[in-house]
């Protein structure tokens, strides 16, 4: 087994991680390495050939693998090390990893360790969408790489099941590999992704959006023969005959490395509970982007990286590990929210700003901040949406009192 | 048609009791073939099981199953440690939730005795919580099963049908059985595109089994598939659970189980549902939401995590208690029928006693000079993983290419199955011999990427593969002759 030393090692080279890298090393740090399991750097927008990378952290506007190779240039320019087709195995103990690679076993000893292992979306099983198991039934992800990266072939009729903006990025890949999109799927009373890109995707192609609709059955022998459609309101049912089922969105922070560290995790995002600047529960463990708040747009993950690396920087130096936090609560409608844990004295959350995501639709109303029944803040919104992006202003943190409990978010609708 | 050379001996059926046969016979100077209607061995029943290694210590006394169990233990035991089949001895534990299963358990007790199995012992409620201390608060009392463990159903069959095929058993693939003739001391086993002839047939075709049997002219029994659900959790809730949870059979049915795997997940099941349709693997929102609340309460945690996947396995019950077991010497027929649900842990007692009603039959049973042993590939948690293995990935550095990341199964592994005895040829049968895109992505970040390097490594078109020749007709019947022992790695 070969013993690397390193400052920082990195685990994940997407955005968030190569995001970091770039900044550690403009910082200071000398060795800094970001270890990918991937062939290729740059994470999920490598596979994602539509533009609108890049706005909040480039200001600019990339396709995904732009952004992806953009991204892998200024942390390599920057003089970060990165290694793919390297897989992080486990822990062997606080801060040494061991990976595989055709190099062989290597164990890292870091000073810092930063998690960026990203997301990914809950397969069908995980839904317990019941029936057959063909072959056919997919997400997103895998519709990419099976389209985009290795241009095999993927079906003929296909079935979209979600209506967030995913949803539609896989109706538009499907539509751009030829495959007929019988229908688009939601449980939910309505999509939950803006008009223009619906108008572009399914608009164009003219593909039925059915609400408050959930598939039921699936059935096929060998591959996807038939789907069972159930509308939860009226009861009906109705059968598709397609050959290909996606299944979009709903996505879990890729979290095996930040669940046998043993880290703190939040019950809402199912990532390691962080702080404002990404420390874990962990001194030297930092987890940062898509691990932790399942899923932003890939520029909210760079920034996030960004960011981390103020306060990876700050470790290096010397600056204590916090002992005590805040813990930020929500509730109903709310599903989670990010940061899950608050430290003293410490800078905002980057772009100043909390991150939560919705369980239902709900609107017009106040997101409120209170500590010990005392409002902090709260900020108007004209509507929540189930897994949209939703932002809070985070000016009010000054105010919250380190050991006065919990710090509870929650929706006064009106 | 073109009558392929007679067989001393025809298996129908190449599930682990089939394979296990054939094996068994692999060891003899016979020339045997071992038929099988789907395109893999292992592929129904065997497949989708519970997956744990029976000591037997419950089953009906007096029963030929519970004889074949007792016998078939040893025999797997040291087959799989020598084959390299994933193998854990986690012990099981036997758990009483209320006052009627309390009552039973000293019945299972005494009948473990009787089943000839002594090591069964009582466990206070305190130890029990002391060795699984995930349990959920309610259970009344235990008895320990130190021997039980769990093993791997895939490598079971394939180590069979590879050491089988490494001796010289041809394996036919893809060749329902359609009919049977008997000519002249032959029997003309009817299969799409040619016939096979043989001397004796040994009838282990599983949820068919009565439907051979009806071929041969007997009308013992009837298949009545049972379908049992099962649902597998992630690898994080492995801690969970130390040893096999055994449920305590009451008025309310025979309850489900709760094990660890030899993958290092865990397995929720089965339920036990009587259909007539034998293909019926489909899962049901009912099941699996039953399951989940038996779950509940034996380890309630395992709900916080997330399902990695849901199975459906039918078990090849029949009317009658016991395995449909018969010997028809002057037909030159065996049926090997109606076994349930623990075929795999008596699979190898069962060819052992088939071994010697032929022999009693008068067909002449001599070893071969040389028996080649198969060794499978290392796929269980328990044992070095070619991912870990220093030396395999220097020999080779394709064994240091994770591809599927979720099951750490690397490239080598996957270039390494599709040029094994029994090579894979689909991707399910890619998932069963390597783990890959078991997982809990699914094939989120390496379907496309194993499919791709399964195509070229097998030649297979990946449209094919995929499953998308639209109405495609079944793929042609494909043999596996003999050949020379290129044992996995």
């Amino acid at each position: 087994m070969r013993k690397e030393q390193a400052d920082v090692v990195i685990i994940g080279a997407g955005p968030a991680g190569l995001a970091a890298a770039t900044e550690l090393r403009r910082h200071g740090p000398s060795r800094v390495v970001v270890l990918d399991r991937e062939a290729s750097p740059g994470g999920i927008p490598r596979h994602s050939h539509h533009a609108g990378y890049g706005l909040r952290d480039l200001h600019r506007v990339l396709t995904g693998p732009a952004y992806a190779q953009h991204y892998t240039q200024l942390a390599t320019g920057a003089g970060a090390e990165i290694r793919t087709g390297t897989a992080v195995t486990h822990w062997e103990s606080h801060r040494v990893l061991a990976s595989t690679s055709p190099d062989g076993l290597a164990e890292w000893h870091a000073r810092a360790v930063l998690l960026a292992t990203g997301c990914r979306e809950r397969p069908r099983a995980a839904e317990l969408v019941p029936g057959d198991r063909p072959a056919g039934v997919l997400t997103t992800g895998a519709l990419q790489q099976l389209a985009g990266v290795h241009q095999l072939p993927v079906g003929r009729c296909a079935v979209v099941v979600g209506a967030e903006h995913v949803s539609f990025s896989a109706v538009h890949t499907l539509a751009a590999h030829g495959v007929t999109v019988a229908a688009v799927v939601t449980r939910y009373p309505r999509p939950q992704t803006y008009r223009t890109l619906q108008a572009v995707t399914a608009g164009r192609h003219r593909v039925p959006i059915f609400t408050s609709t959930e598939v039921s059955d699936i059935c096929g022998a060998r591959r996807v023969e038939r789907v069972t459609l159930r509308n939860s309101r009226s009861g009906t049912t109705r059968d598709i005959e397609c050959d290909t089922i996606v299944f979009t969105g709903d996505w879990i922070p890729d979290h095996e490395l930040a669940r046998t560290a043993g880290l703190d995790m939040d019950h809402g995002t199912r990532g390691p509970c962080v702080d404002q600047v990404m420390r874990t529960s962990q001194p030297g463990v930092f987890a940062a982007g898509n691990l932790t708040h399942p899923a932003e747009t890939a520029d909210v993950a760079a920034l996030a990286g960004r960011h981390a690396a103020g306060a990876i920087t700050a470790y290096l130096s010397g600056e204590s590990w916090p002992t005590t936090w805040t813990p930020v609560a929500c509730a109903d409608p709310l599903r989670w929210i990010w940061p899950p844990r608050l430290s003293a004295g410490t800078s905002p959350p980057p772009r100043g700003r909390l991150i939560a995501r919705a369980l239902s639709f709900c609107g017009p109303g106040h997101l409120e901040i209170t500590q010990n029944g005392q409002l902090l803040y709260r900020e108007r919104k004209r509507r929540l949406v189930p897994n949209q992006s939703i932002t809070l202003q985070a000016g009010w943190l000054p105010r919250v009192a380190p050991a006065a409990g919990p710090v509870s978010v929650h929706w006064s609708p009106g | 048609m073109t009558a392929e050379p007679a067989y001393d001996v025809a298996v129908i059926g190449a599930g682990v009791v089939g394979a296990a046969i054939a094996r068994e016979l692999s060891c003899y100077q016979l020339r045997t073939i071992l038929v099988e209607a789907a395109g893999d061995v292992g592929t129904g029943t065997s497949k989708a099981n519970t997956a744990i290694r029976h000591t037997g210590f419950d089953a009906k006394p007096a029963t030929l199953e519970s004889e074949l169990l007792r016998r078939g233990f040893p025999l797997l035991t040291s087959y799989a440690a020598a084959a390299g089949i994933p193998l854990e001895v986690t012990g099981a534990l036997l758990v009483a939730w209320d006052a009627e299963q309390l009552a039973t358990l000293s019945d299972l007790a005494e009948r473990s005795k009787a089943n000839g199995y002594t090591a069964i012992r009582h466990v206070t409620p305190d130890e029990l919580h002391r060795r699984e201390p995930h349990l959920g608060p309610g259970a009344r009392g235990a008895f320990a099963i130190p021997d039980e463990g769990i093993i791997c159903p895939f490598t079971t069959s394939l180590a069979f049908a590879t050491e089988a095929v490494s001796n010289g058993v041809r394996l036919r693939l893809s060749s329902p059985v359609t009919g049977v003739q008997l000519l002249d001391g032959t029997h003309v086993l009817r299969v799409p595109g040619g016939e096979v002839t043989a001397r004796w047939t040994v009838n282990a075709a599983g949820l068919h089994s009565d439907t051979v049997d009806h071929m041969f002219g007997h009308q013992r029994f009837t298949i009545r598939p049972r379908r049992g659900e099962l649902i597998v959790f992630d690898k994080l809730a492995r801690p969970l659970v130390n040893s096999v949870l055994l449920p305590v059979p009451s008025s309310a049915g025979k309850g489900v189980l709760v094990a660890p795997t030899v993958f290092g997940n865990v397995l929720l099941g089965p339920t036990a549902e009587d259909i007539s349709d034998r293909s019926a693997t489909q899962s049901t929102q009912s099941g699996v939401a039953g399951l989940l609340a038996k779950g509940s309460r034996i380890v309630p945690e395992l709900l916080d995590e997330e399902v990695t996947s849901v199975y459906v396995g039918l078990r090849a019950a029949t009317e009658h208690a016991d395995y449909q077991l018969a010997c028809y010497p002057d037909q030159r027929y065996i049926c090997v029928g109606g076994i349930r649900s623990t075929g795999l842990s008596a699979s190898m007692g069962i060819a052992a006693y088939v071994a010697d009603l032929l022999a009693d039959s008068g067909l002449g049973l001599h070893r071969t000079a040389h028996h080649r042993q198969a060794h499978m590939p290392p796929i269980g948690e328990a044992t070095l993983r070619p991912y870990q293995d220093e030396d395999a990935i220097s020999a080779d550095p394709a064994y240091g290419q994770v591809v599927c990341f979720c099951e750490r199964v690397t490239r080598g592994e996957i270039l390494a199955a599709a040029a094994a005895p029994l090579p894979a040829r689909t991707i399910d049968g890619l998932r069963r011999r390597t783990r890959a895109m078991l997982g809990r992505c699914q094939g989120f970040y390496c379907g496309a990427h194993i499919t791709a390097l399964l195509a070229e490594a097998a030649g297979t078109p990946a449209e094919q593969l995929l499953h998308l020749g639209g109405t495609a007709p079944a793929p042609a019947p494909r043999s596996l002759n003999p050949i020379p022992d290129r044992a996995a790695r």
